[in-house]
């Protein structure tokens, strides 16, 4: 191009450059003030006050994901806390980022539901401008970028980290990573929570996770996961029956993403509120190991191991 | 070099220059049908496109340059993804669009030496026909709104009057895409009877506009989120040959017993075969929402 092009404004110039096909990029440099965390807050006015302000803010919390067969499962309680003060019971924190792929966040929700809206805007950016979706290695690797970028605001109070989940085209598996606020990723196997609650939330998965477990068996384990945890963290939100407004539950699969239906997440909600109704701490582990497969072997224990727990975990 | 030329004759050449480099590719067509927008561009590639998602509810179809175009397409996608981050999704309209490509088009033909060799369509599906829109954008920057059917690039006039011959209102996905190959078909010569019949039959053999030489592409109105969508592989061999297979029947009609009839019969009994069973001329949209029920997003292998 040549010098009328001056690169600012809505003008052609900015646009037109060849460049690497990054959404989060290109803002970065044509409007930097659009990124959530690109510059971070500068110096605070107010000193020490300011941090009550920041610990006040709404803070989304607990995030549970396993693994199952044919994908993944990633689901979040729907409380949003500011201080000790519940200021929000129906937020969604667990949302679509392509059609492979979910992201969720615990932090501080303003922060990171703007950056997820703009990690969903990169990957179907990269999409529309190459013709093909990034691999989910590609997409990971992405997210702890901009993860990084967001380090600035994280150091003064506003932090917030995501949970990625994604079905893998190329060996037609779920996976799941995580960040810290400097970045990752880092790939969980079979399991893994981040929030507030996630300490709880991750034992109790422990104990009811089993390998290739179906769709909807994870997604119970998930919900049941996500109850332990609001027992125990006052900043997660159980099952909330007299509101119906239940856990999100996302599933990602060879079928693409599903968000399941507000009926299908009642009804497994309702399905451990029952079983707590009598047994109020879940279901019970075996507490002597059968005859099993080594547990410790990644992903592929043998089919009766697998049925053998999620007889307890229905029996609940 | 001359020192000075004319403010008339430096536009008069350039615009000679992008109109005769224009005329030299292949026409491709866009129009409307009942359940959205199609797009039909004769494109052996499969990998470099002349049509292209803009955004939810909009597509770019070109003709020109590739590298040109190209490079509009992607200013076009980031022009749309920050306006819809900036603001919301349904702020990105295909008037805006078509107005940025008007304005950068004009630019880059007045103030540089050589204009762009391109002519774009920027089309939007709306919620019912009456909504759609489409738009053309000249080399020169010029804009005109095109209700209903346009063609462009190539020898665009001739192939928009076949067009306009065959465009009505309401045409389903299979009409449309018939009155589609029909116009961008090079027109055969003149006769009547097995002569004509002879011609298709040779028009076919000679492998004229088939599924594997053309780029189809559509924005589907009962989609929610994003729209657009390819229609490649045995989903458009079968549309193509449903329609080959009406027109040959109606062709081997015409001229009963012509000795080289063996093409149409072929490719009629392709199409009879392929189409699915009691709606021929079915006009479901290709890809239907995935039966899991999911936000209606792209499914499969990447587009």
């Amino acid at each position: 191009m040549g010098a009328y092009f001056d690169g600012k404004g809505m003008t052609p110039g900015a646009f037109m450059t060849a460049r690497v096909p990054s959404f989060a990029d290109f803002l970065g440099s044509y409007a930097p003030e659009l990124l959530p965390g690109a510059r971070g807050l500068g110096a605070l006015p107010g000193g020490a006050g300011g941090s009550d302000v920041i610990k006040d803010l709404p803070h989304a919390t607990t995030i549970v994901a396993a693994a199952c067969e044919r994908g993944v499962v990633m689901a979040g309680d729907r409380r949003a806390t500011g201080g000790n003060m519940i200021v929000k019971r129906d937020v969604e924190k667990v949302l679509r980022s392509d059609e492979y792929s979910a992201i969720a966040m615990a932090g501080v929700a303003s922060i990171g539901l703007e950056f997820i809206r703009l990690f969903q805007v990169e990957l179907e950016h990269y999409e529309k401008m190459e013709g093909r979706s990034l691999s989910l290695e590609g997409k990971a690797n992405r997210l702890a970028t901009m993860v990084r970028g967001n380090i600035a605001l994280a150091m003064q109070g506003l932090a917030m980290i995501p949970l990625f989940a994604g079905y893998d085209e190329e060996t037609g598996i779920g996976r799941i990573f995580s960040y810290d606020v400097a970045g990752g990723p880092y790939e969980e196997h079979r399991y893994h929570s981040i929030g507030s609650g996630s300490v709880f939330a991750k034992s109790a998965l422990k104990k009811l996770y089993s390998d290739d477990m179906s769709v909807t068996d994870a997604s119970l384990a998930c919900v049941q996961a996500l109850y332990d945890a609001a027992d125990d963290d006052s900043a997660t939100g159980g099952p909330d029956l007299t509101r119906r407004i239940f856990p999100v539950i996302t599933a990602i699969t060879d079928d693409g993403f599903r968000r399941l239906t507000d009926a299908e997440a009642a009804e497994l909600s309702q399905q451990v509120v029952d079983g707590r109704m009598q047994s109020p701490d879940g279901p019970l582990a075996a507490l002597r190991q059968l005859a099993l497969a080594d547990p410790h072997l990644p992903r592929r224990a043998s089919k009766g191991s697998a049925s053998g727990v999620h007889a307890v975990l229905h029996v609940a | 070099m001359p020192f000075y030329m004319s403010p008339e004759q430096v536009m008069r050449d350039k615009s000679e220059y992008a109109r005769s480099r224009i005329a030299r590719g292949r026409s491709c067509v866009a129009l409307q049908y009942t359940g959205g927008i199609l797009m039909v561009a004769p494109n052996p590639s499969r990998a470099l496109h002349k049509i292209s998602e803009l955004y939810d509810r909009i597509a770019f179809a070109a003709g020109g340059r590739y590298n040109e175009y190209e490079a509009l397409r992607k200013a076009g996608i980031t022009y749309a993804d920050v306006t819809g981050y900036q603001f919301d999704r349904r702020d990105v309209t295909a008037r805006a669009l078509a107005n940025w490509y008007a304005q950068t088009l004009g630019t880059i033909y007045t103030e540089s030496q050589k204009p762009y060799e391109v002519e774009i369509v920027v089309a939007e599906v709306g919620d019912t026909p009456a909504d759609d829109q489409i738009y053309r954008i000249t080399f020169d920057g010029s804009v005109s709104d095109e209700p209903g059917f346009v063609a462009f690039g190539g020898q665009a006039d001739q192939v928009a009057a076949a067009l306009k011959e065959r465009f009505s209102d309401g045409m389903s996905l299979a009409e449309a895409l018939e009155a589609a190959l029909e116009a961008l078909t090079p027109p055969a010569p003149s006769g009547t009877g097995a002569a004509a019949a002879a011609a298709a039959a040779a028009a076919a053999a000679n492998g004229e506009l088939t599924a594997s030489s053309l780029e189809v592409a559509i924005l589907d109105r009962t989609r929610s989120h994003r729209t657009f969508r390819r229609l490649r592989g045995a989903r458009l061999e079968e549309l193509v040959a449903q329609i080959r297979g009406s027109a040959a029947s109606a062709a081997a009609e015409a001229a009963e017993a012509a000795p080289d009839a063996e093409a149409p019969a072929d490719a009629e009994a392709k199409g009879t075969d392929a189409a699915p069973p009691g709606s021929p001329d079915h006009d479901d949209p290709p890809t239907g929402p995935p039966p899991g029920g999911s936000d209606g997003a792209p499914k499969g292998p990447a587009l």
